[in-house]
């Protein structure tokens, strides 16, 4: 296959970028598309020049590295797949690729396409957890949780923290990411104590990091390589509203 | 925990501002509807005069119309605020972008607004603002409540003191601002008609989005409700509701 | 001289007593010590976290952008526990003794039941964080069988256990994070330990965006860096899973042991060219139902490489259904180690398929027809999308292809009991020690491991050796920090200076080949003994052609790519020098002169029951072999059988 590849480059997070062009050919069908990357990078490098810098490591699709815009649309074309697993066979020979990072004020570029999405840790320090310790905890089955709760609670868990429903967001907003993982702790019993206090506190960080609203598009639900539903939105707008308006969060003395 | 101007300033809170404006006008849009069918009688405007007087000065439906104003400040403003925020979410726009999974009136939802709030403007300064300070004509009903035939008479503003309607002999008289004749005389203009065809379009992909995203906003997403949501928000509010508004200036223009 | 430090008594009472008998920091000190964890994957993640709570200070750094992206996280099948939830005749004994069983017996009995003790809280452990492990209806855990265990003791999630694991330490971390206990760096990676006086003082660092190195100072350093797969270059670990921190500690000081044991799991899904960067890995689950075969004859295997004819063309009786034929009693569920060899042996003999002959088929028609597709897609749905996806192919329709490949390294870092190496203060936890699964990991328990040592162990373990050395800060203007920082920066400065025709990538791949061959599913003296001299020459050749562009002072992934793959060259000539000294066959480690006539592995108990912990001797010296004996007062050793 013969392809051309607009390709965003970008020296730092200060440089200004611009897309520069590539011709590859020998592209085989069974390449993945980073490994069609791989093989333009060590082209470059036999030139002594600067090879693309993307973020990538585990290729099986679930640490969430991986992270292009591919053709407008976040890891590419194919449904519930990240860019690592996308292969080439999803392309035409003669296509133009267009390659470019994920774009919002919260993920600024790293270099070329790689961005910086520590963002959506500092959310998680915010309260995306369950305050216990190590130790000291009940027997794993004292607690029995309805079968419906845990595989839902585990639809949301799925999340692998790729930033695609941000890059798809015609506002960039966070909210299925921060979505998914109130979720999870919404659902199940463990994390009833801290329940609303967390809603509120990673909404908070959402909105720190200068994420964008949430408008109801659902493009996100569409892109998400992992097929997180925008039900995770709603629940979300619940467990916010209900912290905000019905909790009270004083002891009365 | 946090005081109220915290929780609206939140994009939570901004975007349940304008779930609830939002939701508020779709149901005066039934009202305003049902309303406006008197349009349609044949009666030379006598019921949709009376309808029109019964608007303007019941108290109850007074202090809902300004909250209604209202709505539709606030609903036009959190959207400007929430259109600024979300373009400064992305300094860097995509050199190209799919809209795979959306439907287009969501992501159009400002310029759909925008087209709407200027059709308001010009809504309420032809009809609204004329009928409260303006210059609009006056006109009598005289009904035989045996034979039910009226006789409609237009008067001049020295006949008019104020609005009455109180029944002498059978004969049931009402004096009124002619707000028909106004809708009449109106939507005789091909432009006006044609303008607001478009804006009744514009208010059906407003709606066949905002609808059901103000349940969603709320939460509200039960798998059982969900499908009724979703029809009464295409069927009612981006379809009847849309057309019968249309319906009006074309049937004043053809008739 | 090398102290394993396990404790007196009987079995079952050793890590009690040993609890008891370790030292205690005074709650009020605590916050005096400043540990450095290295690595925040499984083990990582949950021995921050944990000692955070404690009170001590912790620095954690990853390389990742995020902890969350720690190769952990692709772990499919599940993690063991003894909790016997399912009546089926488990224990903590059964567990500790399927586990050394499995490990070929190359295993410390004291570690591996510690292992089996502790498993049973880790699965509390994870539950209380909220990790959504599978559950039955009525709404309790649901368990499965794994990897030819007897009993169900296997709790996983759908087929992310790893990941679910992972982000539960993670929120255990993070938690830690926004109480200020731990101080998380990111894209950092670790260039060389700094020790004063022998014992461990720090790190050095290099930021992966700015590339300043920086010195970080600390009572206690801890390595959870995972394994060196990747010396393969084509393995299941991550693109950036490497040796390097392992490596440069055991230059330091800290034994290496048992380099030459490497996991070789049967069911990959194969190279389909040389374009190919890593290998995927499917659930050996698979084997349950599927069944392994490749045609009988070379000609036959010739016509499908060349694609003349289709699988589905072979008739019943010209295929040969190698490990039924072999293994009547177990079959297509032999162990990982008996699977993959078989399947090399038969793409050896030319009888492999796919376009280039080394995959072996995995079929499912049996099943399909006995089960009908809609169970079978129930049970493995996922993989065979995972398939599908990959290989354009349809496993319904064809059998898959399947090739063994690098998965798991059982060798690493030698511990003590304390999980700490021979330098006193440096500890190694989880897939970067050696300690518990010998010669052969079983299947869902590389999980148990990572988390037991971060959770369960290295949070009592570490504060005997703080109360001996005492709260006094570590003096960060110690000159061996500067030293240290000056070492790591000229060594920078030569990879920069690389300005050859070769890729470091190209590099890369020929070790990998290089290990793959000689030092892979089989090895021999012979072969041996030419691929030391082989990588010796890579090594020199690296040094003068390799390419590396850019600067220090920008993310520069020639660079790091650099640093590992020279830390690689020199672990694989390790590997290397570890499977010649080893005359026997154990677990992955099978030397083709030690076999039984049938063929099968054959463990020499009398000279080798011991793990061999190699001592850096200076560069390019030969590394000095230390023995430490294995004593098994529990268990009789046995040869495995599984015909």
């Amino acid at each position: 296959m013969n392809l051309t590849l607009k390709v965003w480059r970008q020296k730092n997070r200060k440089a200004s970028g611009k897309f520069v062009t590539y011709k590859t050919d020998d592209v085989s069908p069974d390449m993945s598309f980073l490994e069609m990357l791989d093989v333009v990078n060590e082209g470059l490098v036999k030139k002594q020049e600067e090879p693309i810098q993307f973020d990538h490591d585990c290729r099986e699709g679930i640490c969430g590295s991986c992270a292009l815009m591919i053709n407008g649309q976040p890891h590419g074309p194919k449904k519930a797949t990240t860019t690592c697993q996308l292969h080439m066979r999803s392309f035409n020979t003669g296509d133009t690729i267009v390659i470019e990072p994920w774009r919002s004020v919260a993920f600024p570029v790293v270099k070329d396409l790689a961005v910086d999405r520590s963002s959506l840790d500092r959310i998680q320090h915010a309260g995306g957890y369950v305050s216990v310790g190590t130790g000291g905890v009940p027997d794993a089955n004292e607690i029995a949780i309805p079968k419906v709760i845990a595989d839902e609670a585990f639809n949301s868990a799925t999340c692998i923290q790729c930033g695609a429903c941000v890059a798809a967001c015609k506002n960039a907003s966070a909210m299925l990411f921060v979505s998914a993982k109130v979720s999870q702790y919404a659902l199940l019993p463990q994390g009833q104590t801290e329940r609303y206090e967390r809603a509120q506190a990673m909404v908070l960080q959402m909105d720190e990091e200068g994420f964008g609203g949430c408008t109801n598009t659902y493009q996100c639900e569409a892109e998400c390589p992992k097929e997180i539903k925008v039900t995770n939105i709603a629940r979300m707008n619940r467990e916010y509203f209900n912290a905000e308006f019905l909790q009270d969060k004083k002891a009365h003395v | 925990m946090s005081n109220f101007s915290n929780t609206f300033s939140s994009t939570l809170g901004k975007k349940l501002i304008m779930c609830l404006t939002g939701l508020f006008l779709c149901s005066f849009l039934i009202v305003h509807l049902t309303g406006n069918l008197s349009l349609f009688k044949n009666d030379e405007g006598l019921a949709f005069n009376q309808y029109a007087h019964f608007m303007t000065n019941f108290t109850p439906i007074k202090v809902v119309s300004y909250l209604l104003y209202s709505s539709i400040i606030i609903h036009s403003v959190f959207a400007l605020f929430i259109t600024i925020q979300n373009k400064k979410a992305r300094p860097v726009a995509y050199a190209q972008k799919s809209g795979n999974g959306s439907i287009w009136s969501s992501r159009n939802m400002g310029v759909l607004g925008t087209i709407l709030l200027l059709f308001i403007v010009s809504h309420m300064s032809s009809f609204w603002y004329e009928y409260h300070w303006g210059e609009t004509p006056y006109v009598k009903y005289e009904t035989d409540l045996n034979t039910g035939k009226t006789i409609t008479t237009e008067i001049s503003a020295s006949d008019y003191i104020e609005y009455v309607s109180y029944v002498n002999n059978g004969i049931e008289i009402t004096k009124s601002k002619n707000l028909y004749k106004e809708v009449a005389t109106e939507f005789k203009e091909w432009y006006l008609v044609a303008f607001y065809v478009l804006a009744m379009l514009a208010m059906s992909f407003h709606l066949v989005h905002g609808f059901q995203s103000a349940f969603q906003t709320l939460g509200w997403d039960h798998s059982k409700y969900k499908p009724l949501i979703n029809f009464i928000g295409v069927w009612v509010f981006s379809i009847l509701i849309p057309i019968g508004f249309a319906a009006m200036p074309l049937y004043f223009f053809f008739k | 001289m090398l102290n394993s430090k396990i404790p007196a008594g009987s079995l079952a009472e050793k890590w009690s007593k040993h609890k008891f008998d370790l030292k205690l920091v005074n709650p009020a000190n605590k916050r005096k010590y400043d540990i450095i964890v290295v690595g925040t994957g499984l083990a990582g993640a949950s021995a921050a976290a944990s000692l955070a709570e404690l009170g001590y200070n912790v620095k954690a750094f990853c390389f990742h952008d995020s902890p969350r992206r720690a190769h952990s996280i692709a772990a499919q099948g599940g993690i063991n526990a003894a909790k016997n939830y399912r009546n089926d005749g488990d224990s903590v004994y059964r567990l500790f003794y399927d586990t050394i069983k499995g490990g070929d017996y190359r295993a410390r009995e004291a570690n591996v039941y510690r292992l089996a003790e502790v498993s049973v809280n880790i699965i509390d452990q994870c539950v209380a964080q909220g990790v959504p492990f599978a559950r039955e209806y009525g709404g309790l855990l649901d368990n499965r069988s794994f990897g030819g265990a007897q009993v169900s003791r296997t709790f996983y999630a759908r087929g992310q256990t790893g990941q679910q694991l992972l982000l539960g330490a993670y929120s255990a971390l993070n938690r830690q994070i926004n109480l200020g206990t731990v101080k998380m760096y990111t894209r950092s990676e670790m260039l060389d330990l700094v020790t004063i006086d022998g014992q461990a003082k720090g790190i050095v660092t290099r930021n992966l965006i700015t590339g300043d190195i920086d010195t970080h100072s600390a009572h206690a350093v801890l390595l959870c860096t995972g394994g060196y797969g990747n010396v393969f270059y084509l393995s299941t670990n991550a693109m950036y899973s490497n040796v390097t921190a392992a490596w440069r500690a055991h230059k330091r000081g800290a034994f290496m042991a048992n380099p030459c044991y490497t996991q070789i799991h049967p069911t990959c899904i194969p190279v389909s060219g040389d374009h190919q960067s890593k290998l995927t890995l499917m659930s050996e689950s698979l084997r349950n139902d599927g069944r392994v075969w490749v045609p009988k004859t070379v000609e036959t295997a010739e016509k499908i490489r060349k694609g003349e004819i289709k699988a589905k063309d072979i008739a019943e009786a010209d295929r040969d259904y190698f490990l039924e034929r072999k293994y009547p009693s177990f079959g297509n569920l032999v162990p990982r180690d008996v699977a993959s060899r078989n399947a090399k042996i038969a793409c050896d003999e030319g009888r492999g398929v796919g376009k280039s002959g080394l995959a072996v088929y995995l079929d499912f028609a049996d099943s399909i027809k006995r089960l009908g597709q809609p169970a079978v897609a129930a049970k493995y749905g996922n993989l065979f999308d995972m398939y599908a996806q990959i290989t354009d192919e349809n496993p319904y329709e064809s059998p898959m292809r399947i090739y063994p490949a690098v998965h798991y390294t059982m060798g690493g870092l030698w511990v003590d009991y304390n999980l700490m190496t021979t330098v006193p203060g440096l500890y190694a936890l989880g897939e970067a020690n050696f300690s518990d699964h010998g010669a052969n990991r079983l299947g869902a328990s590389a999980l148990m491991q990572g988390l037991a040592d971060g959770y369960f162990v290295i949070p009592y373990t570490v504060g005997d050796y703080l109360a001996t050395i005492g709260p006094a800060p570590v003096d960060a203007n110690h000159p061996a920090f500067a030293e240290t920082k000056k070492a790591v920066q000229n060594q920078i400065d030569k990879f920069l200076a690389l300005k050859g025709t070769k890729t470091v990538d190209e590099y890369h791949r020929d070790l990998g080949k290089l290990i793959w061959e000689y030092c892979g599913m089989s090895r021999n003296a012979v072969d041996l003994v030419k691929a030391k001299q082989l990588v010796q020459a890579l090594k020199v050749d690296f040094w003068k052609n390799a390419i590396v562009v850019g600067a220090n002072e920008e993310v520069n992934q020639c660079l790091e790519k650099a640093g590992r793959v020279a830390d690689f060259i020199e672990l694989g000539e390790l590997m290397i020098d570890d499977a010649l000294d080893r005359n026997e066959s154990c677990g992955g480690h099978f030397r083709e002169e030690y076999q039984t006539p049938e063929g099968e592995a054959l463990r020499n108990d009398d000279d080798y029951t011991y793990v061999a912990a190699w001592e850096f001797m200076g560069e390019n010296m030969p590394e000095k072999l230390n023995k430490e004996q294995l004593i098994f007062e529990n268990v009789k050793l046995t040869q495995r059988s599984y015909k």
